[in-house]
């Protein structure tokens, strides 16, 4: 296990008072939630510096904290010492975006033991917790909908009442036209209920797989087409590869690049389905052979083209 | 002889297919009753209905309220400056959408 310098994973000196670390993680929560963030690893950043707050804003977990001394060094291997008693509790709630988990540092540190989550109502019979994951499809599955077996980390108390972290598989129907963002909710799969009483639901949020070839704007998709020089100039039938498997495009005359072809309707399926949009963009082939640098020569003696005519500046 | 092995759950769209009630609004987010309530108030969320008990939220309030939750915990805001981030959350994501749209982003 590596050791966590949460003093520096929150940029403040030891001797910080109370005030400056809530300030501290004010700026650096502002800087990285995953709502309000466009930062890389906002996500991973930000489930840093909730994790350092929870120990630094509370003084008794600070205190215990600071008792392993300032001789530790972030990433540092690390065992709790002997008889290491954090102060036991806390509660492993969802925390940040995306269900937050402690890190095993902090686990080690602080007890994995929640409170509350029992509550009055473990004893008589009430409705599990409701919980929430989040799930990547492919683009594929939202145009045909499908079938898929998915792979989730639910939080479930054991027979001492601690809240552990389970593997569960579930077959799940994904719905045909369902889009990024959206929540499908699972009828009495979530928490165990109590006493007689139903499961919770389970409710999973959607995420696209990333796709290298296609982008998604709500129910728009967008899809590059790479065309020939000539398949540009001259237009042409081209067939290309969409989420719903390939289709003809007629390539008009005189395209450029950067030009968006609609096909109406082909985006995401829905009452109103979404559209699907090439943004064509021209390839050249490589001059790698004596025939194909032939070509280029005499493709350049054919025009009187001067590309950087309209550039303002140095004259080429 | 073909047997299906499994039977594979059912899911609900809840944007497309799902109106929802105070509680079960409440149990989706883990939030107590009064915290909605106050995010209601504030305009974040608008339930058609009079009464609390008659309220139905349409199904992409989950994913507003979830949002205006998380905002109030990790930033340690009041429902005001919530319904304030939310607008301009808002303001920010029809701004990028238009920007893409155009082509610029």
């Amino acid at each position: 296990m590596k050791f966590k310098d949460y003093y520096e994973v929150m940029g403040v000196e030891r001797t910080a008072t109370q005030d400056e670390i809530k300030r501290a993680y004010r700026k650096l929560a502002r800087k990285f939630h995953p709502d309000v963030s466009k930062e890389p690893n906002a996500e991973a950043r930000f489930k840093e510096v909730g994790e350092a707050y929870e120990v630094l804003k509370d003084p008794e977990k600070r205190a215990a904290y600071d008792r392993m001394g300032s001789q530790w060094k972030n990433g540092q291997d690390f065992e709790p010492p002997p008889n290491w008693d954090g102060g036991g509790q806390f509660d492993e709630r969802e925390f940040g975006f995306g269900g937050g988990e402690h890190s095993d540092f902090f686990k080690s540190l602080f007890g994995r033991r929640a409170h509350g989550a029992q509550g009055p109502r473990a004893r008589g019979h009430a409705q599990g917790r409701d919980n929430h994951a989040q799930i990547e499809i492919d683009l594929e599955d939202a145009y045909r909908g499908a079938q898929r077996t998915i792979s989730l980390r639910m939080p479930v108390m054991d027979a001492q009442g601690n809240v552990i972290a389970q593997e569960r598989k579930l077959d799940v129907t994904i719905p045909k036209g369902v889009r990024a963002g959206q929540h499908l909710r699972l009828n009495g799969q979530g928490g165990a209920g109590f006493g007689e009483g139903p499961a919770g639901n389970l409710y999973l949020e959607i995420a696209f797989r990333p796709d290298p070839n296609f982008r998604v704007e709500g129910r728009d998709v967008y899809m590059d087409l790479p065309l020939a020089p000539w398949e540009a100039a001259l237009g042409a039938a081209v067939t290309a590869a969409t989420p719903d498997g390939p289709v003809q495009l007629n390539i008009p005359a005189d395209s450029r690049a950067g030009r968006k072809l609609r096909l109406k309707g082909r985006g995401i399926p829905a009452k109103h389905p979404g559209d699907l949009y090439a943004v064509l963009s021209i390839a050249l082939p490589p001059a790698d052979t004596q025939g194909a640098k032939a070509a280029y020569r005499a493709f350049g003696k054919a025009f009187d083209f001067d590309p950087r005519a309209k550039v303002e500046g140095e004259p080429s | 002889m073909s047997e299906a092995r499994t039977s594979f759950v059912q899911a609900l769209v809840v944007e497309e297919e799902l109106h929802l009630t105070l509680v079960e609004l409440c149990r989706a987010c883990g939030a107590p009753e009064d915290q909605v309530t106050e995010l209601v108030l504030e305009g974040v969320l608008e339930p058609v209905g009079q009464d609390p008990e008659l309220w139905r939220f349409t199904g992409p309030s989950l994913g507003r309220a979830r949002l205006a939750l998380r905002l109030t915990r990790d930033f340690e805001l009041d429902p005001a400056g919530v319904a304030l981030a939310l607008e301009l959350l808002d303001e920010i994501m029809s701004l990028r959408a238009r920007l893409a749209r155009s082509g610029m982003l």
